[in-house]
């Protein structure tokens, strides 16, 4: 279908190339041969300037219209409600700035198209329009850059008095894993050299750590709502990027370097799935998905998740490393975390259940080399 | 060397080993254009994929061969079209081709030289750029795929052969075809400053030089400040990758073991190549802003609007461009405090900025617009730089970054306002002089048809691509598929891809033109433009040293244009331009004071 669209677009377009070849043709008759703009060149090209500024004026609008909704909606972290505000007074002056500076050049290009014996106005320069126009800019980003730099303070300083659950993110091609920090709320200590693949110590964490005994590694990101979280990054072997653009976050995963980035999350996965904004965009979704159903394509219907994408290339299968995030109350999150094994428990330390982890730590090792060789699809 | 030399040319010294300045920047241009069609071609390819996921095409079997599977694109060739497309038009058109081509032709030209300072190593800089060309296009036909790391090839991504194929001797191609690319382009530019400084005709003075030769001049300057560091970051990257160093890299396991590298870090090669990738940008930019502001002025038929301001304004650009580096690196795990340092700088460079956008808008008002396809292509591009400038203001502030960083919006902010911007401004300069160049005029009528196609094109492929960025679509995927998420945008991707394959279609009424025209063109006159500059001076038949005679004196700045007497006459009766080379008249006043 939207292969047969094109092919109708692009004839379409043949059609209108070959109309307007017409046109500037008809425009030159008994013209001379000198291909300099003669003032039928100049009149056609400044209406086209004007209508070229209609275009740009409707492109805007519709894409507002159109696209507005592909926003990522609500915000999901404490400091997502004033990203936003921040980026809508940016996206409101850039908007103005815009639609006055392309209506002066376009409409100036129409208006002042040449004719031949009018005379141009000879003006080469005015210092007063000049200081205006490099103090006012200068004003507006000055609010900006300060507004900016509140933010950007505010975002990247961690108060440790705050007590952050700290969870280690831990990146590898091409899959993600998260390791939280247990009951004394300290990652052990960890190197990409402690891997120890015979063992399933794949995260290289050293197992003589004591902080490290009630580490928790999981394939799943879980949060509580309202807690402030300290991700602590690590990447195995290329940079990576952790992006969670629901939460308004992101940092790269760089090797041989641990990163951090700390967010407030505040709405659970359960609340977010009825938020109106997000409804609508999920009805959406299974619109096409259902569409897609019914040509045979698998497609099943979707519910709206956070995600945690990769957004640093990588290579290969950069474009499908992901990982879910879940945001629910404390009691669940708590539920959740007293289910996953600690670190010790994978290692064999403590003897319950030590061959089943160690199996099921197994299978998950396979599946990474599987996709790092296939690559996931 | 004085007048034109008298000694005997064969073809080789003519057209192949040419030491002329005019030829040197033909041949740059021709290069650049085939690049070009390499570069565009491949952005198609991969828009298709974008739009169409993991459909079979035809042409993809024909071009990818091997890579592309039953007509399947596969995801490592994707992400080398990608980074082999953007390296192409970034560095090989839109560095090399336009510089190249315009400070060749225009330097010796505007400041009334014979040619340049030294005509042998203008001759070594382009045939050097000339086989990196030939190097990065070959590192296609290689057994494992050319580099795929993206343009900026962040280790260890682009240092291990094991994390993807391309990191093998494709990358190897890659980083030796860009150091012979950094000396060509070093050799080009120390020519560049040395002529623009020592060869200025009488009369000549710094204040009285046309803005593509100030723009040329700078740009030629920040290339020589930032380029060598970019050919240390390679030379570091070559021993981290072959000699066991361990520059950019530390604590690494991969492919299942560990590796030896210990204390480097990739943050350290980021800074590297961002002290060159952002000033690139202007040197992208500035040449092509040069180009557009003479044009502006002479088919305005008035002065550029703030002649010191544009050039304070180039001047500042040019100095703050040295310092911004770090916003693309706000997520990069750097320290926060450098994000609000380069926040600062970053908002900084947008009041110079500003000042050349306004000063544009201002020259064309009240004029007596010459609608020529150069300046048809200068207004384009000033609708453009504004587009995608405004953008900057988000993505420069370390804050709003976080979001858009390495999304869509990324892509179509950069786009229009160095990739579109400066194509704009080359497709103008060609317009413009291609009279001087080849002595036959480009069709105008077909000029039009390539303009506007483009520019409606070109709006439809990079317009809807913030939304896509700011709906959190990460750039550099090869499919969005798996999130069901993105399944919202797909219409969007196929709007976009449409727009693509009609500008890249746009451009071969270009290359038609282009080629037929150096043919069949339209004879030129002298001075098609009346335009004031010295290089409508020179005889429409190429001369080795130019003029025929003395270099003409220069008596005034470039911008007379519509200038009156006291007694409301233009300053030549009936004439509304004063060329440099003609006498202040009695009682009037240097317009440039
Ligand atoms: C028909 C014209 C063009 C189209 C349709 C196009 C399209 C694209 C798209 C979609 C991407 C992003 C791919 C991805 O991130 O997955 C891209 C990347 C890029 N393009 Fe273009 N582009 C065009 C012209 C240009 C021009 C004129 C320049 C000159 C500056 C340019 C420079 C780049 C660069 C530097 C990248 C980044 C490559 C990377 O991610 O490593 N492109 N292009
Ligand atoms: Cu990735
Ligand atoms: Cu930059």
């Amino acid at each position: 279908m939207t292969t047969f669209l094109a092919i109708i677009v692009l004839i379409l377009v043949a059609i209108a190339v070959w109309q307007m070849t017409k046109i500037f043709e008809l425009s030159q008759v008994n013209a001379d041969n000198s291909q300099v703009a003669n003032d039928k060149d100049n009149k056609l090209n400044g209406y086209l300037m004007f209508a070229f500024l209609v275009f740009l004026y409707i492109l805007m609008i519709f894409s507002m219209w159109k696209w507005g909704s592909f926003l990522l909606g609500t915000p999901a972290s404490a400091h997502g409600e004033d990203y936003d505000n921040l980026m809508a007074i940016s996206f409101v002056l850039i908007f103005i700035v815009q639609f006055i500076t392309q209506a002066l050049l376009h409409y100036f290009a129409f208006k002042y198209r040449g004719e031949e014996g009018k005379k141009a106005m000879f003006l080469a320069h005015n210092n007063k329009l000049e200081v205006i126009w490099s103090i006012i800019p200068a004003l507006t980003l000055a609010g900006l850059i300060l507004y900016g730099l509140y933010n950007w303070v505010s975002i990247t300083s961690i108060d440790e008095d705050e007590d952050p659950i700290v969870i280690e993110l831990y990146a590898q091609q091409f899959n993600w894993k998260a390791r939280y920090a247990g009951a004394d709320n300290v990652l052990g200590d960890a190197n990409v050299r402690l891997i120890d693949i015979a063992k399933a110590n794949v995260l290289g964490i050293d197992e003589s750590d004591p902080y490290a005994q009630d580490d928790k590694i999981t394939t799943e990101l879980h949060l509580p709502v309202g807690k402030k979280v300290l991700f602590k990054m690590r990447s195995q072997d290329v940079l990576h990027s952790a992006y969670m653009p629901h939460f308004r976050a992101q940092m790269n995963c760089v090797p041989g370097m641990i990163t951090q980035f700390a967010f407030t999350p505040t709405v659970t996965t359960e609340e977010m799935r009825v938020d109106d904004g997000i409804v609508e965009k999920v009805n959406t979704i299974n619109e096409i998905r259902a569409e897609k159903r019914a040509k045979g394509m698998d497609a099943d219907p979707y519910e709206f998740d956070y995600l945690l994408l990769c957004n640093k290339i990588c290579g290969q299968s950069h474009y499908n490393m992901q990982m879910r995030i879940v945001v629910e109350t404390e009691e669940e999150y708590n539920a959740w975390l007293s289910e996953q094994k600690t670190f010790a428990a994978s290692m064999g330390k403590e003897d319950t259940k030590t061959e089943t982890t160690e199996a099921v730590a197994q299978v998950e090792l396979v599946s990474d080399e599987e996709a790092k060789i296939i690559g996931v699809n | 060397m004085s007048g034109h030399a008298h000694h005997k040319e064969t073809f080789i010294t003519k057209y192949i080993f040419s030491q002329d300045h005019k030829m040197i920047s033909k041949q740059f241009l021709i290069t650049g254009l085939l690049m070009g069609v390499i570069g565009i071609g491949m952005s198609l390819l991969f828009r298709m994929q974008l739009a169409w996921p993991g459909e079979s095409f035809k042409i993809f079997e024909v071009l990818l061969g091997k890579w592309a599977p039953e007509g399947v694109m596969d995801a490592n060739i994707y992400l080398a079209l990608v980074t082999i497309h953007g390296t192409i038009m970034v560095f090989f058109v839109l560095t090399q081709g336009l510089s190249g081509t315009f400070s060749n032709l225009l330097i010796p030209l505007q400041i009334g030289a014979r040619d340049m300072a030294s005509g042998f190593m203008n001759m070594l800089s382009y045939w050097m750029f000339f086989l990196s060309s030939i190097i990065m296009v070959s590192s296609l036909f290689i057994e494992a795929g050319p580099a795929a790391a993206g343009w900026t090839i962040y280790p260890p991504l682009s240092a291990l052969a094991a994390a993807q194929p391309g990191s093998g001797l494709g990358m190897t191609l890659w980083l030796v075809s860009m150091a012979i690319f950094i000396a060509s382009s070093l050799m080009g530019s120390l020519n560049y400053i040395v002529t623009v400084i020592n060869l200025r005709t009488k009369g000549m003075t710094m204040t009285r030089l046309p803005l593509t030769i100030w723009a040329l001049f700078i740009t030629a300057v920040i290339g020589v400040v930032s380029f060598p560091v970019l050919l240390s970051a390679a030379l570091l990257l070559i021993m981290d990758r072959s000699f066991g160093t361990s520059f950019f890299l530390s604590d690494i396991f991969i492919g299942g073991e560990v590796l030896h590298y210990q204390g480097g870090s990739p943050v350290l090669y980021e800074h590297l190549f961002w002290f060159l990738g952002h000033p690139e940008v202007y040197i992208v930019l500035l040449p092509a802003l040069g180009i557009t502001s003479e044009i502006i002025a002479t088919n305005s038929r008035k002065p550029i609007f703030g002649y010191r301001a544009m050039i304070l304004s180039i001047l500042g650009i040019a100095f703050l461009s040295t310092i911004v580096w770090g916003h693309h690196m706000f997520v990069s795990g750097m320290n926060p405090f450098l994000g609000s340092v380069f926040t600062f700088t970053t908002l900084l460079i947008a009041i110079p900025s500003a000042v050349k956008a306004f000063n544009y808008i201002t020259t064309i008002w009240k004029g007596n617009l010459q609608m020529n396809p150069a300046m048809l292509f200068s207004i384009g591009l000033v609708s453009t730089f504004i587009t995608g400038g405004l953008t900057g203001i988000i993505l420069g502030d370390s804050t709003l970054d976080i979001n858009v960083h390495d999304t869509y919006f990324v892509v179509a902010h950069f786009h229009l306002v160095m990739g579109i911007s400066s194509l704009y401004g080359m497709f103008a300069g060609i317009y413009h002089w291609y009279p001087k160049m080849f002595g036959r005029m480009l069709n105008k009528n077909l000029g039009y048809l390539h303009f506007w196609i483009t520019a409606v094109a070109a709006y439809g492929v990079f317009f809807p691509m913030h939304f896509v960025g700011l709906a959190g679509v990460p750039r550099r995927y090869y499919d969005y598929t798996n999130f069901p998420l993105f399944d919202e945008l797909q219409d969007t991707q196929v709007v976009i891809t449409v727009f693509a394959i009609i500008a890249g279609f746009a451009q071969l009424i270009f290359l038609y033109n282009f080629f037929r025209s150096m043919f069949y063109g339209a004879p030129a006159t002298q001075n098609p433009w009346k335009s004031n500059t010295l290089e409508w001076t020179t005889p429409v038949e190429h001369l080795h040293g130019n003029w025929p005679g003395a270099i003409p004196e220069v008596h005034r700045w470039a911008y007379d244009y519509s200038k009156l007497r006291e007694d409301g006459e233009y300053i030549i009766p009936g004439q509304d331009f004063v060329p440099q080379t003609v006498p202040l008249i009695d009682g009037e006043e240097d317009s440039n004071h």
